[in-house]
């Protein structure tokens, strides 16, 4: 448990069982009256925010996150499927907290998964992935220099744009951070 | 940390000085390094070996004003242990002054003067409302005569607070339930409300003021009681010092100002926070 004098900026906390981070608090102290501590805070599992006032007696539950290393092992209807790399559990993830990060999962890709409690709440994956452009237009001989971009699309149907010199067939690097092309590994 | 707030503290200390030495007030010192801190319930003071440092100048103004002063002013340090926040620093400065033969009504017209005096710019359209009217308006409820500490409290930050910093310009909010009277005096003829106000300007509580507690018996009274709830909330319980107690007897009715300098520095200059104008934060 933590005191309310505890609280800070960017402390994750449980709130009805919700992890939820502290992202703006503020000390006050009306005249003659009694510590107050004002926080905003964001349920990390529904990205609400709202504001909630905890005063200097209250106790507020400590939030267990816990990050686990796993590997990409195969699709499940929907779902993509990781097994622990120590226990070999599995841990189904759907598209709804993956985004747009699925389309750069590829076989074996080592990943962090963060829990609460048993609950997954978020992945990190490795920031660079190489993937291969199925399609694009061909591009103008010689002509590396330039960082005029054109759009392609990845085997899996993801939109990326990329510099010109860029021909069906290559493989890239891809920042999985941002989701923008880095630079190409080797031509097609 | 530095910048202009440097001089301005500067102008600003020089006026007020100058402020209490025309109306014929004297400049007093007080101890800081105390045995017996003001005993309240939600203000804590910094330990200091086998002593406290002060978490107000009150008791001792209120001994010389029992000893025959009549017009006393003190700007100095203050102490609170814990209390750190965008308008809190643990270790602040405090002007204070009181007047004999006045009341929180007189006091509240030397703050009008005192703020025109030092703050030219500041509104001149001043806002006196009671705690009552207040809460009843911005608040839904009465808290004179139904009390509740906890509401009152937290009502007060997230929706008066918030309701008079719209109102702009200073806002005094008068007439406190008498269980938020600290060390005032009741108001003759209405025993549950308490001659005290706060000023607030742009939502910024800035001074605190009283029509001040003569009765030696209520305030022992009171503070034992205190003790009894500091005690009960496992907070540490001060000595209560008994030559101030008994220097009541003598002391004639007066007004008091306890008003934050910090605070008013950051309203002059327009900053929002005590780190742009307390250097060594």
């Amino acid at each position: 448990m933590y005191n309310a004098s505890d609280l800070k900026k960017g402390l994750k906390i449980e709130i009805d069982g919700d992890p939820c981070m502290i992202t703006n608090f503020e000390f006050s102290k009306p005249g003659k009256g009694q510590s107050l501590y004002r926080c905003k805070i964001k349920n990390l599992i529904t990205g609400n925010t709202f504001d909630k006032t905890y005063r200097s007696a209250d106790k507020i539950n400590r939030c267990a996150l816990l990050s686990r290393d796993f590997t990409y092992s195969y699709i499940d209807g929907d779902d993509y499927v990781f097994s622990d790399n120590e226990t070999f559990e599995e841990a189904h993830l759907g598209e709804d907290l993956l985004g747009d990060l699925k389309y750069f999962i590829v076989d074996d890709m080592q990943v962090e998964i963060l829990f609460h409690n048993d609950r997954a709440l978020d992945i990190t994956l490795p920031n660079f992935v190489e993937m291969t452009i199925s399609e694009t237009e061909p591009g103008a001989r010689g002509d590396t220099a330039t960082n005029v971009m054109k759009p392609a699309k990845l085997e899996n149907g993801y939109e990326i744009n990329v510099p010109i010199f860029i021909n069906e067939g290559d493989t890239v690097r891809i920042d999985t951070r941002t989701g923008t092309y880095a630079d190409r590994v080797s031509k097609g | 940390m530095f910048g202009e707030h440097i001089a301005a503290r500067d102008v600003l200390m020089r006026s007020i000085r100058a402020f209490f030495h025309v109306r014929g007030f004297t400049e007093v010192e007080t101890p800081i390094r105390i045995e017996a801190p003001c005993m309240e319930l939600h203000i804590d003071a910094e330990p200091a070996g086998t002593h406290f440092l002060r978490t107000s100048p009150e008791m001792y103004h209120k001994q010389l004003l029992a000893a025959g002063h009549d017009r006393i002013f003190e700007v100095g340090k203050c102490f609170r242990q814990g209390e750190r926040g965008p308008l809190h620093h643990p270790e602040y400065t405090m002007l204070e002054w009181y007047r004999t033969h006045a009341d929180y009504m007189d006091v509240l017209e030397d703050t009008k003067a005192l703020i025109g005096h030092v703050w030219p710019q500041c509104s001149e359209n001043w806002t006196v409302k009671t705690v009552s009217d207040t809460f009843v308006e911005f608040a839904g409820w009465e808290p004179v005569g139904q009390y509740d500490a906890d509401r009152f409290d937290l009502d007060l930050v997230e929706k008066v607070e918030p309701a008079i910093r719209q109102l702009r310009g200073p806002v005094v909010l008068i007439d406190y339930p008498v269980e938020a009277a600290a060390l005032s005096r009741r108001k003759p003829g209405n025993p549950q409300v308490a001659e005290r106000w706060e000023l607030y300007v742009d939502g910024i509580e800035l001074a605190n003021a009283y029509s001040e507690l003569t009765d030696p018996v209520e305030q022992h009274r009171r503070f034992e009681a205190c003790a009894e709830q500091r005690r009960s909330m496992g907070k540490a319980v001060y000595p209560i010092d008994e030559r101030f107690i008994q220097s009541l007897e003598n002391m004639p009715p007066s007004g008091g100002v306890a008003l934050g300098v910090d605070r008013l520095l950051m309203l002059i200059l327009e900053v929002s926070s005590l780190d742009q104008v307390i250097p060594f934060r």
